[in-house]
Formats: C-alpha cells, sequence, structure tokens
C-alpha cells in the first residue's frame, strides 16, 4: 500500500513538473504580437533611421507587441495589398490628398469606434489634421506629424542686396526676387532670386493659393476656381514673374539644378536665394549642409490680405489600420501610440524636424528649440493655416489644377477666366467620375 | 424456315452489328485522338485562359463599372466611355502623342535599322565590331538608357549642348521642352533597334544571290536592285518589323515615364514621380498608355482605366488588321505575290 501511494506520488510529481514545464514552452511560444507598419519615408534618407529607432523604443517598453517597419512605401503599394489580402498590420501615406479613397472605400478602417472607446477627443488634433484625415465623416486615418510651408532666404544674399527683411507681402517678394537675381552675361539665370514655376520642387498652386486665400469650392461642393478673384491674382502674379525671368530662361535654369531631396538642392546649393519650402529643410539642411547661412519666415502673402501672413498650407502624414488584417486592436494600440503619445511625437519631431501633430506635442518641452523650425510651429498654429479640398478623386483634383497652371505659365493659355470655367467643369466632372455617380 | 428465317435474320443482323462496332471504335478513337490533342494543348489553353482570356473578359466587364479597387465592381453601363470620349481633357492629348511616335518614330526606327543592316551586310573588315557596336544599345535596360539620354541631353548640364555650346549653337531644351520631347525619345528610340536591325541583317543575307545577279545581267543599277530585288525579298520582315513597331508604338510607356519623371527634376522621390509629372513637359510625353496608367494606379479608377484599356485594345486590333490586309500588295513570301 505504501509503495502504491509513493508510485502514485512520483507519477503526481512528474505529471506537475510536465505541467509546468508545457505551460513555460507555451508561454515562451506565445510571445508578443508581432506586427508590421508600411511608411513612406525612405532608407535613403536620415527620416527612417529616426522612425526605427523610436519604434525600437516602444518595442522595448512593452511586451504584448512587437512592430516591423517596413519603409519607402507608395500608396500604389498600398492599394495593391489590400486589394490582394497581403496588406500589412498598420499602413501610413505622405498622401492625405487620398484619403478621400481610403476613407470612403474602406479600404483603411473606421477609427472613430476605437478613438470613442480610448476617450481620445477630437480636439486632440489640431482642426486642420482633423480635416484631412476623414473623408464624408469616417475618421479612416490620423495624422502622424505634418508638414507645412514657409520662406527659406539666404541671409547672405539678402545682406548683400540690402534687403533688410524677409518680406511680407507679394509685392515685396517680387521686388526681392528681382534684386536677388544675378544673371549671366548672355542673360541667362545664374542665381534665381525666387523660382515662380509651378511644378518646381515644392510650388503647386495649392500651396501658392494658401498665400493668396484661394476658395477652392462653393457650398455645395462645385468648384469655383473661376468665380473666386483670389485664383486670377495669383495665376496673374505667378505669369508676369515668370515673364520677367523668360520662361526657357527659367526652364533651361531648372534644369541645371540639383534633385530636390538630395545635397544639390538649388537653395542649398545657393542656386536660388528665396524658396517655398517645408519644414523638413531644417533637418536637411543640417544633415547636408550645416553651414548655410539662412533664415525661415511665413511666406508672404496677397497685399490685399494681410491678415493672412504667417499662415500656410498645411498637410501630412497620415496613418491608419487597413482592412482585413488580423490584429485590428493591437494596430490600433500602435496607431494610437504613434499619433498620440507626446513623447514619441516630440521626439520623432525633432528627429526629422516635421510638425508634431497632436496640440499638447506642440507645446511639448521635449521639442528641441530651433529658430528656423520654430517659424513651421507658428505657421502650424496659425488658425488661418490650411489645406486643399480632400475630394473622391483623391490627388487627381490638386493634379488636375496644376496641370492647368502648367500650360498657362507657359504661355499656353489665351483666356484665363474662360480657362477657368473650363477647369472648373473638368474638376466636378472628375470627382463625379471618382464616385462612380456618372458625370453631371 | 425457321433456321433458314434465323440465318437470314443472322445474315441481315451481323454486318450491321459489324459496322456499328466499325462506328464505336472509330469513335472511341477519335475522341482518343480529340483526349491526347487536348492533353497536349492544355498547357497552351490554360495559360491562355489564365493570362489572357480571364484578363480580357475582365477589363471589358470592368469598363463598365466604377472600380476604385478597394471597394467592389458597381456597375455603371456607359459612363466610363462617356468621361472618355467627351470630358476627360487629357485623352485627346494622350491620343495624339500616341500618334505622333506611331507616325514618326516608328518609321524612322524601321529606317534606322534596315539602314544600318544594309550597311553592315556590305561591310567587308569588322563586320563582328560593328555588329556588336550597333545591337549592344538594344541590351541596356530601357529604364537605364532612358536616364542616360536624359543625362546628355540636359540642357544646362549636359554634354550634347556643351559641344554645340562651343560650336557657337544654342542647344534645343530637349526633354524640358515640349516640342522637343519627343524627338528625344525617337533619338533613344532609334538607338536601341538592335534587335530589329540583326533581324533585317539575316533577311538581308538571305535573300538569293541568283535574283541579285540575274538584276545585274539585266542592268540594274544599285538603286534598281534595291528597289527590285532586296525590298520584296525582305518585305515579310519589313512588315514584321512595323506591326510590332506600331503595336510597341502604342504600348509606349516605360521611357516616357522615366523621361519625365527625372527631367522634372524629381528623380529621388519614388513616391513623389507621380501623376503631376507624368506627360513633362506640358503633358507633351503623356502616351497613352502613361494616361491608363495614371487613371487605374495613381488616381485608383480602375473600372475607367479599364475603358481606356479596351479601347486601346480596339484600336491595336484594327491597326494591326489594316497593316496585315493592306500588306497583301506588296510582301512577298518566297519571291511570290500573295
Amino acid at each position: 500500500m505504501r509503495r502504491m501511494a509513493v508510485i502514485l506520488a512520483l507519477l503526481a510529481a512528474v505529471a506537475i513538473g510536465a505541467y509546468s514545464a508545457a505551460g513555460a514552452v507555451a508561454s515562451r511560444t506565445a510571445g508578443p504580437t508581432n506586427l508590421t507598419i508600411w511608411v513612406g519615408w525612405s532608407a535613403g534618407t536620415h527620416e527612417l533611421k529616426v522612425f526605427k529607432s523610436l519604434v525600437d523604443e516602444y518595442n522595448a517598453s512593452q511586451k504584448a507587441i512587437h512592430v516591423n517597419v517596413v519603409g519607402d512605401i507608395v500608396d500604389t503599394k498600398i492599394v495593391a495589398a489590400i486589394r490582394s489580402g497581403t496588406a500589412p498590420d498598420i499602413v501610413s501615406s505622405f498622401n492625405s490628398y487620398n484619403v478621400g479613397n481610403y476613407c470612403g472605400t474602406g479600404g483603411w478602417i473606421d477609427l472613430a469606434p476605437y478613438l470613442k472607446k480610448d476617450k481620445i477627443s477630437p480636439s486632440t488634433f489640431p482642426a486642420a489634421t482633423r480635416y484631412y484625415t476623414q473623408y464624408g465623416g469616417t475618421q479612416c486615418a490620423l495624422p502622424l506629424l505634418a508638414d507645412d510651408y514657409g520662406l527659406y532666404y539666404n541671409t547672405a544674399m539678402f545682406k548683400k542686396a540690402g534687403i533688410a527683411h524677409p518680406p511680407r507681402t507679394i509685392s515685396e517678394l517680387t521686388a526681392d526676387a528681382k534684386k536677388l537675381t544675378v544673371r549671366n552675361p548672355d542673360g541667362s539665370i545664374k542665381v534665381a532670386g525666387l523660382d515662380p514655376f509651378i511644378g518646381f520642387y515644392e510650388n503647386v498652386p495649392e500651396r501658392w493659393g494658401q498665400q493668396f486665400g484661394v476658395q477652392w469650392l462653393d457650398k455645395t461642393g462645385h468648384s469655383i476656381l473661376s468665380k473666386d478673384p483670389s485664383w486670377t491674382k495669383l495665376f496673374t502674379w505667378q505669369k508676369s514673374l515668370i515673364d520677367w525671368y523668360g520662361y526657357k530662361n527659367l526652364v533651361k535654369f531648372q534644369a541645371g539644378l540639383g534633385d530636390e531631396f538630395s545635397a544639390s538642392n538649388a537653395f542649398e546649393a545657393g542656386k536660388v536665394a528665396m524658396n517655398l519650402d517645408g519644414e523638413w529643410r531644417v533637418a536637411f539642411i543640417a544633415d547636408e549642409k550645416p553651414s548655410l547661412g539662412y533664415g525661415t519666415a511665413p511666406m508672404s502673402v496677397d497685399d490685399a490680405k494681410p491678415s493672412l501672413y504667417g499662415s500656410g498650407y498645411i498637410n501630412g502624414t497620415i496613418i491608419g489600420i487597413p482592412k482585413g488584417g488580423k490584429h485590428q486592436d493591437q494596430a490600433w494600440q500602435v496607431v494610437k501610440y504613434l499619433t498620440t503619445n507626446t513623447h514619441f511625437l516630440a521626439e520623432f519631431s525633432n528627429g526629422i524636424r516635421n510638425v508634431p501633430t497632436t496640440t499638447a506635442s506642440l507645446k511639448s518641452p521635449e521639442i528641441k528649440p530651433d529658430k528656423h523650425f520654430a517659424t513651421f510651429l507658428t505657421i502650424f498654429g496659425n488658425p488661418k493655416s490650411w489645406t486643399s479640398p480632400i475630394t473622391a478623386s483623391g490627388v487627381a483634383y490638386t493634379n488636375l489644377v496644376q496641370n492647368f497652371f502648367t500650360k498657362w505659365q507657359a504661355g499656353q493659355v489665351s483666356d484665363l477666366h474662360a480657362g477657368l470655367v473650363q477647369l472648373d467643369k473638368q474638376l466636378d466632372a472628375q470627382v463625379a467620375q471618382a464616385k462612380g455617380g456618372g458625370v453631371p | 424456315m425457321s433456321l433458314s428465317s434465323a440465318g437470314d435474320a443472322g445474315a441481315l443482323v451481323a454486318p450491321a452489328s459489324v459496322s456499328l462496332d466499325r462506328t464505336k471504335t472509330r469513335r472511341r478513337a477519335a475522341w482518343r485522338r480529340r483526349r491526347l490533342v487536348l492533353l497536349l494543348m492544355s498547357p497552351w489553353i490554360i495559360g491562355f485562359s489564365v493570362f489572357f482570356g480571364y484578363p480580357l473578359a475582365m477589363s471589358v466587364y470592368l469598363s463598365f463599372t466604377h472600380y476604385d479597387l478597394l471597394s467592389p465592381p458597381r456597375w455603371i453601363g456607359f459612363a466610363n466611355y462617356h468621361y472618355l470620349f467627351n470630358v476627360d481633357p487629357q485623352v485627346w492629348t494622350a491620343v495624339k502623342n500616341t500618334l505622333w511616335f506611331i507616325a514618326i518614330a516608328v518609321p524612322l526606327q524601321v529606317l534606322f535599322a534596315f539602314g544600318i543592316a544594309l550597311m553592315l551586310a556590305r561591310a567587308r573588315r569588322g563586320v563582328g565590331v560593328f555588329r556588336t557596336i550597333f545591337y549592344l544599345p538594344a541590351l541596356a535596360p530601357p529604364v537605364a538608357a532612358t536616364l542616360g539620354f536624359v543625362y546628355i541631353l540636359n540642357p544646362a548640364t549636359g554634354p550634347v549642348n556643351t559641344i554645340l555650346g562651343h560650336l557657337g549653337i544654342e542647344g534645343p531644351l530637349w526633354f524640358q521642352d515640349p516640342a522637343w520631347s519627343k524627338p528625344s525619345l525617337t533619338l533613344l528610340a532609334m538607338w536601341g533597334v538592335g534587335n530589329t536591325m540583326i533581324i533585317f541583317l539575316a533577311a538581308i543575307l538571305d535573300a538569293p544571290r541568283q535574283l541579285y545577279e540575274s538584276a545585274e545581267l539585266d542592268g540594274a543599277g544599285p538603286l534598281q536592285r534595291m528597289r527590285w530585288v532586296t525590298l520584296p525579298s525582305i518585305s515579310p520582315v519589313i512588315l514584321f518589323a512595323v506591326i510590332l513597331g506600331v503595336i510597341g508604338g502604342l504600348q509606349y510607356f516605360t521611357q516616357a515615364y522615366v523621361a519625365a519623371g527625372v527631367a522634372a527634376g524629381q528623380a529621388s522621390q519614388a513616391a513623389d514621380v507621380s501623376a503631376v509629372n507624368l506627360g513633362y513637359p506640358l503633358d507633351s510625353t503623356l502616351f497613352y498608355p502613361v494616361l491608363l496608367y495614371e487613371h487605374g494606379f495613381t488616381d485608383f479608377q480602375m473600372g475607367y482605366a479599364s475603358a481606356l484599356a479596351v479601347l486601346l485594345l480596339g484600336v491595336s486590333f484594327a491597326v494591326t488588321l489594316v497593316i496585315v490586309v493592306n500588306s497583301r500588295k506588296w510582301v512577298h513570301y518566297g519571291g511570290m505575290a500573295r
């Protein structure tokens, strides 16, 4: 009997031991949930490294989730992956214009229930960023740092030309651009005071339009470019400056300039004295040309609208969760961290010098002070800073405007008003087509 | 009687039964043959159905839908075709650019390839070296070749305009000028005609010697020999080159896409060699397939892009048909008129 009891006790001990060992193995194999995030930052720049290092910090801070980062992603790839059911758990896009596609189609899931559940108030994010992360009432994205645009000017060239302060109005900007321009003996451009060519680097209609206070749509959502005189003013000013340089002169000058996102960028190389550019250029200059003497300021505004001064165009990187993911709740935890954690946003902003996108992170003491970058924080906080319309046709909407603008600057549009009337019709038709409702 | 009757009946039935058996056997054999043929053809049938038939049928179907790639296609009838023919401001620009390329670049390519082949056929020394030199560009990947051309034709820093400048000639703006961008692409296309050139060379060398000798005896000069011997002899190859050239022209994409992005100064921004730069400068390099790509893959309007694709398919088919039908007048097979 005693022997039997000993055997039973031994068996029980073995069973308990085996159970414990199995439990330990099970807990080891369960581990953290692995998630993948796709982002647009390129491996060729410092930006992806910064993002990866901050994600590593997040991975180390908890054990439930491990995030893997994949860079160099474009929207085409995102859409293809969602369509084929191979999308990662989280996706990010530089193209806030396309939020109409993502939210309108359900390609990115609605984040409103998560925001509500975690009691994240809409006021966490500034108004412009809230606008470009939703479409038709669906909040399918959140902002992951923003871009805004201002004036970069070469201080040495300003001093040489006797210009005391950055221009505040378009008239001052034009006069300074002419003063700062240096021509070769044959009349070709050696240094451009300002290159106003639409299509050059960050020069697109929506960014210049902001400085003229342009209106895009009426209350019914129809295009009103021909009805808003601000557009005509912008078109006319821009063409007059192009003509002053000479269209062909300017094209040839641009052909000799370096690529925008390289160390031979025209502003960094001293080929243009003033330039409209995004806040990220501060980090690029620090990285590529730290000896450059330059200043930043809000871009000049229409003389008739001085109250606009201080504002600028805003857009930015958006982040969301594609439909069909297996770990949407965990993905939300990561999205929440990346878009609302003040420490992360401040450090990421310090690293790539993009604007942090929560009202709290904008005031974070962790943001390293930088006089050049401070300009862009001020522009971002300006209540008149805004973005372009989010429509069903996505980026095609502003591209169509740009297409018309490039024809105008080349002198291919003889009647501006008639051209704008036609453009309005085309924009309305494009949106109707994108909605699939047929042409109006 | 009964036996006899039975025998008669047996005599009558037996041939019918044999005949039926033979028919069955023949049918079985025929079916086995068909099955074998089907089995042997099955790789092609499957490939054709999966990679051609199905996509073609789907493209036609999608062209009648609103399909944004993310939500299911929704039937909208002829709305895409209405937008294509009546509203889209870029379609006719794209059509004109494509027609320009087919009318100018394709004949120049064929002529250039033929000219080089003719010279190589007559060369006495260093034939191998010259063949290699003229063929090599065909091996260059289209993207690399385009990047190279945009670089050497850069109006401000490129070697071509620098040399022209030293000669006192102000060079054109090449890829930056809408009037010169297509000619620049034509130069690139002509530079890479190695494949066509090799086929022409083989055809020229294969032309019957006795015909040249007869023509010479009849007093035909070099031009007459070319007109009456060489051209008829290689006419099937000319037809082949023209059809491939035209189809290639209708599908012209890679070089135009790369040249526009790089010339617009966006080489480092893979994410942004986007619709806004397609066709640079001023839509002059916006070829039909580039527009199709723009609508399908940057604007995510696959339904509309499918309508564009269906039209392209129809036009390609019609153009090829016209060329083939027309070729009966001038193409000679084996020295005989068809």
